[in-house]
């Protein structure tokens, strides 16, 4: 009888040094869990938390860069060429018009600038002060007519096979 | 309680002419409320056009058609170019739509509702050819300033309305009445209220032809928004500016109207031929009227390959401004010999004839088919570049097509 009261005893306290050492591990691993969240601990400090949480809300300038993103030599938005002066063009020549008005056109300086007087005769647009012979030089530089004779080869033609 | 306004009936089936479809609900909306569908920057969405179309300028906006997307006999409007000049009116208001005759030379000003105008006067339908006076611009040395138009500033859809004449008639006019003038809804690109983006009309003789119609109906529809709805001037044959959208007015001039865009150097040419690139005094342009014959490859579309010995089948249109096209040939040796195609006669005046041939090319190889249509005068389209004009009007030079034989 004494021999299984003692048996007895020593399961219980295998049991609670099981338990013991259970909870142990469990305290750890939910500290180790915690840390794979948190590695810097930054709920414990009271201090610097706030800054933390309202920091991750501040505005990124990344929109505004992208605005006007300049991607292989061409303003993105607009399609204007990248060169000397294409800000100022971007900021004038676009309020009334598309930017595919001035794109799709060939002048020379000379006809460039009558166009912008006749826009400001008729058309309302403002004087452009200083910025006038940046913008001038700029569609006669990267918009210039090219010679190209009384008829043009046939080009950009997609062969395709045609069936019956 | 306060009650919020709704949308009335009229501007409901005004809206659904806009967005294509009935708008289930519609009932409930709000007065300013804007439809998505409205709001969408997809043009072709927008304004129900084929992907294919292409877009020179999308503010205004401006969208031309590809040789192949017209080889429809009736141009539906998703292959129809679009050409503006100022703002597309925004929230127009059916049922209160009136036009408004004055100038000059009526003998008395009057208001129509479009309801007086469609129940007052009959109604015809034509099939009407409207280019563009600068399609073809692209192609002038030295370049010519504007939108860019290759080939595809034109088309032919079937309009309804009621004739101007009948209007005009009704109305009285003075024997001094030289001109007519359109006046419009659309808004200036620099939002100036009191700029017109475009008031141009034509002389009385044209003015008074049967063809010209103050039309409400295209293909049997309402006028789709970017074409004039709810009302627009149709004018065949002559440059498609004269043929003015959502207009609300006409005066009857006794001069030349001075609309933006009649005077200086818009929509015309030099009065005798210059050298390319030479300036022209504005004293020495003259107005354009009557545009020139001309025609397009409709099928095949370029770039066709075919195995040596098939035969090829083309087909497309001739038009040739206030007169018939007499005859369509083409080549496929540079213009050195031309075959004739065989011509259907137009299904009224001022609409384009179908032209049609089979070819058969000798051996291998790269060839272009050009097509050259003439006059009913005996005036053919040129091979190259016809007289270059400061602002490039009037190309007429044949249309060609590339096809090889492998």
């Amino acid at each position: 009888m004494e021999n299984k009261e003692k048996v007895q005893n020593s399961f219980k306290q295998i049991r609670h040094l099981a338990i013991g050492i259970f909870c142990v591990f469990m305290a750890m691993a939910v500290m180790l869990l915690y840390l794979l969240v948190d590695p810097t601990l930054s709920a414990f400090k009271f201090d610097s938390g706030k800054k933390a949480t309202t920091n991750e809300y501040v505005s990124v300038p990344e929109s505004d860069a992208d605005f006007d993103k300049i991607e292989n030599g061409v303003h993105v938005r607009t399609g204007f060429v990248e060169g000397d002066g294409l800000m100022l063009v971007v900021n004038n020549c676009t309020n009334c018009h598309s930017a595919k008005l001035v794109t799709q056109n060939r002048m020379s300086k000379e006809r460039w600038l009558a166009t912008i007087r006749w826009m400001q005769e008729t058309q309302n647009l403002w004087d452009l002060g200083l910025n006038e012979e940046p913008i001038v030089n700029y569609l006669a530089t990267y918009y210039t007519p090219t010679e190209e004779g009384r008829r043009k080869n046939l080009n950009a033609i997609e062969w395709y096979e045609l069936e019956d | 309680m306060h009650r919020r306004k709704f949308v009335k009936k009229g501007t409901l089936t005004a809206l659904a002419s806009i967005v294509g479809a009935d708008i289930v609900f519609g009932k409930n909306l709000p007065i300013d409320y804007k439809l998505l569908g409205l709001q969408d920057p997809d043009p072709f969405k927008m304004f129900n056009k084929d992907s294919q179309m292409v877009v020179l300028n999308d503010k205004p906006w401006n969208i031309e058609a590809q040789a192949h997307l017209l080889n429809d006999t009736i141009t539906p409007n998703k292959y129809m170019f679009i050409r503006n000049n100022g703002k597309i009116p925004e929230d127009i208001d059916l049922a209160n739509w009136t036009i408004t005759f004055d100038g000059e030379s009526v003998k008395q000003k009057k208001t129509y509702s479009l309801d007086e105008l469609k129940s007052k006067f009959k109604q015809y339908t034509y099939q009407l050819t409207l280019e563009c006076g600068g399609n073809g611009r692209s192609e002038f040395n030295p370049p010519a300033k504007g939108n860019q138009w290759t080939i595809g500033a034109v088309s032919c859809a079937t309009w309804t309305g009621v004739r101007l004449r009948d209007v005009l008639e009704a109305i009285g006019i003075k024997d001094d009445a030289v001109y007519i003038g359109y006046h419009a809804a659309d808004t200036h690109l620099s939002g100036d209220p009191k700029k017109e983006p475009i008031s141009r009309g034509v002389p009385m003789a044209k003015a008074l032809q049967d063809e010209t119609l103050l039309a409400f109906k295209m293909n049997g529809a309402a006028i789709p928004l970017a074409h004039g709805y709810p009302l627009r001037l149709v004018a065949g044959g002559w440059p498609a500016s004269a043929s003015g959208k959502w207009i609300n007015g006409i005066s009857v001039r006794n001069k030349v109207h001075d609309g933006t865009k009649m005077t200086g150097t818009a929509y015309r040419v030099p009065c005798n031929a210059v050298a390319p690139g030479d300036k022209v005094k504005d004293e020495d342009m003259c107005i354009i009227e009557s545009m020139p014959v001309k025609s397009l490859i409709t099928s095949p579309k370029t770039g066709a390959i075919l195995k040596e010995g098939k035969s090829l089948d083309i087909n497309g249109h001739a038009w040739a401004g206030e007169l018939k096209v007499a005859k369509v040939e083409y080549s496929i040796d540079f213009g050195s010999t031309w075959k004739t195609c065989a011509l259907e006669a137009p299904t009224n005046r001022l609409a384009w004839q179908h032209f049609s041939a089979t070819i058969q090319f000798p051996k291998k190889g790269y060839y272009e088919v050009w097509a050259k249509a003439t006059d009913s005068k005996g005036i053919a389209q040129p091979m190259v570049l016809p007289g270059w004009n400061p602002k490039g009007y009037l190309n007429n030079a044949c249309h060609r097509i590339a096809i090889k034989i492998s």
